[in-house]
């Protein structure tokens, strides 16, 4: 599991952050490449969209706008960490970057079912 | 001779201000004619293995002590460092229980997990024998970021003031106190991951003469801590806060060097 | 394995996406509300000069950023350095720079002509 002297919440930020970017990047071309179809009218790009009422798509959708939140709040968090004037509040500001994240996938997930 | 009598004692908070290190941490039980079980890392540079060791448990133990009686009682041949037993030399730093920690000042009762103790070497450093690593990768990091001081005078010039409640001085005096263990050294895992970061502690040392109003060398504490491995490397991971005994935020002080680089850049001066 | 001015192109790419998230973010809340379909997409999309300069901008910052990231965690995981760091962070920009821009081309502008 997690070694010992990673289990504390900013390294866990850290992973988050890490993970988050990779999975995103990763996804970055598909999500392009989909889009793209519409290069060639609508009926190919409704093809594709097709796909994406299966409810697996759909929950990895929630996840990827999740991952979209956690990301973007966490580099905030790190943004402010390096340019603006020192808060000692790391951890808490780290917790609310994933309940705000958290927040934004449930507001999604709302709209999906 | 009871539990209760050494909690509040003075050995036991002295150094342990402003950081949560070890807080987590299940207190293990040391009832009077108790044993230890002490895993201790025997071996070289070519590998090694845990020896198991029963250590008669006493109040106030620190983990220092218990590698002591080890050495003195069973195994006279194992290699371990250690000077000041005081907090104050920076030698005596360990893996125990798989977080870096100032053996002489950690009590046995707060890391122990059900009586047991597993010490290792630390981290990110190539061992020598047994519990001692060499800490030379360590140092010359240390000059590798610049973290010396630059004098800009000769003792006939008058001596430039230093205002304490200027806020330079004090970015400094909060990162100042640093005893060179290498614990955040080992607690972080971007040293681990690149060959060429400077990790927490030497950076942290070229944030405090940064910030001195007499260190003349700010241009070259800035090339150096811009460059390959520098602070642009730090991930903010907190894993050197958390673990320096001393309760020093190496995390923040690299926050400040990345912003003294990244204006500096802007301005085009790369 | 970040020089100065990969740092700044890191955070400053940083900066302008997290109000671009937001947009998208806020926007597909909105328009997974009844399922997605090319004609709500591209009836959006198709034309407007707005969102051709929105995901323009989004997508060429999201280049900048993930060959950046790519680029540490590649050095950081995989040990890679040096010329081949560079050819690689250099990739993946101009693919994600590519595939991205002709996405956004596809939905604004693509069979409009
Ligand atoms: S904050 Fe920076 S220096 Fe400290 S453990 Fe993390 S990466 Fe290492
Ligand atoms: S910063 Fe703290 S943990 Fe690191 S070497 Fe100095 S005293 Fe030890
Ligand atoms: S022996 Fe000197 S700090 Fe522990």
């Amino acid at each position: 599991m997690i070694r010992p002297h990673r289990r504390h919440p900013l390294w866990l930020a850290f992973a988050l952050h890490r993970v988050s970017g990779l999975l995103l990047a990763l996804f970055l071309p598909a999500h392009f490449g989909l889009l793209g179809t519409a290069l060639n009218g609508a009926e190919p790009l409704d093809a594709a969209l097709a796909w994406t009422d299966n409810p697996l798509v759909k929950f990895a959708e929630f996840g990827l706008v999740f991952l979209l939140a956690v990301h973007m709040f966490g580099g905030l968090r790190l943004l402010a960490l390096e340019f603006l004037p020192w808060s000692p509040r790391q951890k808490t500001l780290a917790a609310a970057a994933v309940a705000l994240a958290a927040a934004t996938g449930g507001a999604f997930a709302l709209q999906l079912v | 001779m009871t539990t209760a009598q050494k909690s509040g004692s003075g050995t036991d908070t002295i150094g342990n201000h402003g950081t949560g290190e070890g807080a987590d941490e299940s207190a293990g039980s040391s009832a009077p004619g108790a044993a230890l079980s002490v895993s201790v890392w025997r071996g070289g540079p070519g590998g090694g293995r845990f020896h198991d060791y029963e250590v008669p448990a006493r109040e106030s133990q620190t983990v220092l002590d218990v590698v002591s009686w080890i050495q003195q009682e069973a195994e006279p041949a194992l290699a371990y460092r250690f000077a000041c037993r005081v907090g104050m030399c920076g030698s005596c730093a360990m893996t125990v229980n798989g977080v870096p920690r100032w053996t002489c000042r950690t009590h046995v009762q707060r890391v122990a997990a059900n009586g047991r103790l597993q010490i290792a070497p630390l981290r990110n450093l190539p061992v020598i024998r047994d519990l001692a690593v060499d800490m030379d990768p360590f140092f010359e990091r240390w000059t590798a970021a610049e973290g010396r001081f630059h004098p800009g005078t000769t003792r006939h010039d008058p001596m430039a003031p230093v205002d304490p409640a200027s806020p330079a001085r004090r970015e400094a005096d909060a990162a100042i106190e640093c005893i060179n263990c290498a614990v955040c050294h080992a607690a972080c895992d971007t040293v681990a991951a690149d060959p060429d970061y400077l990790g927490p502690a030497p950076l942290n040392r070229a944030w405090t003469l940064l910030n001195d109003a007499k260190d003349e060398g700010r241009d070259a504490i800035l090339d150096a801590v811009a460059g390959r491995g520098g602070c642009l490397s730090c991930h903010s991971m907190g894993s050197c806060t958390r673990h320096c005994p001393n309760g020093l935020d190496p995390m923040r002080a690299i926050a400040g060097l990345k912003r003294a680089t990244a204006l500096r850049a802007l301005r085009g001066r790369r | 394995m970040l020089t100065p001015r990969l740092y700044l192109a890191q955070r400053l790419s940083a900066l302008i996406l997290a109000p671009l998230v937001i947009g998208h973010v806020a926007v597909m809340i909105y328009a997974v509300q009844d399922g997605l379909s090319a004609a709500e997409i591209l009836g959006r999309t198709r034309g407007s000069i707005g969102w051709a300069l929105f995901y323009g901008l989004f997508a060429a910052a999201v280049a900048v950023h993930a060959a950046i990231g790519l680029r540490v965690i590649a050095h950081e995981t995989l040990g890679l350095k040096g010329r081949g760091l560079a050819a690689l962070t250099w990739a993946i920009f101009a693919l994600l720079l590519g595939l991205g821009l002709r996405a956004v081309w596809a939905v604004t502008a693509g069979g409009a002509a």
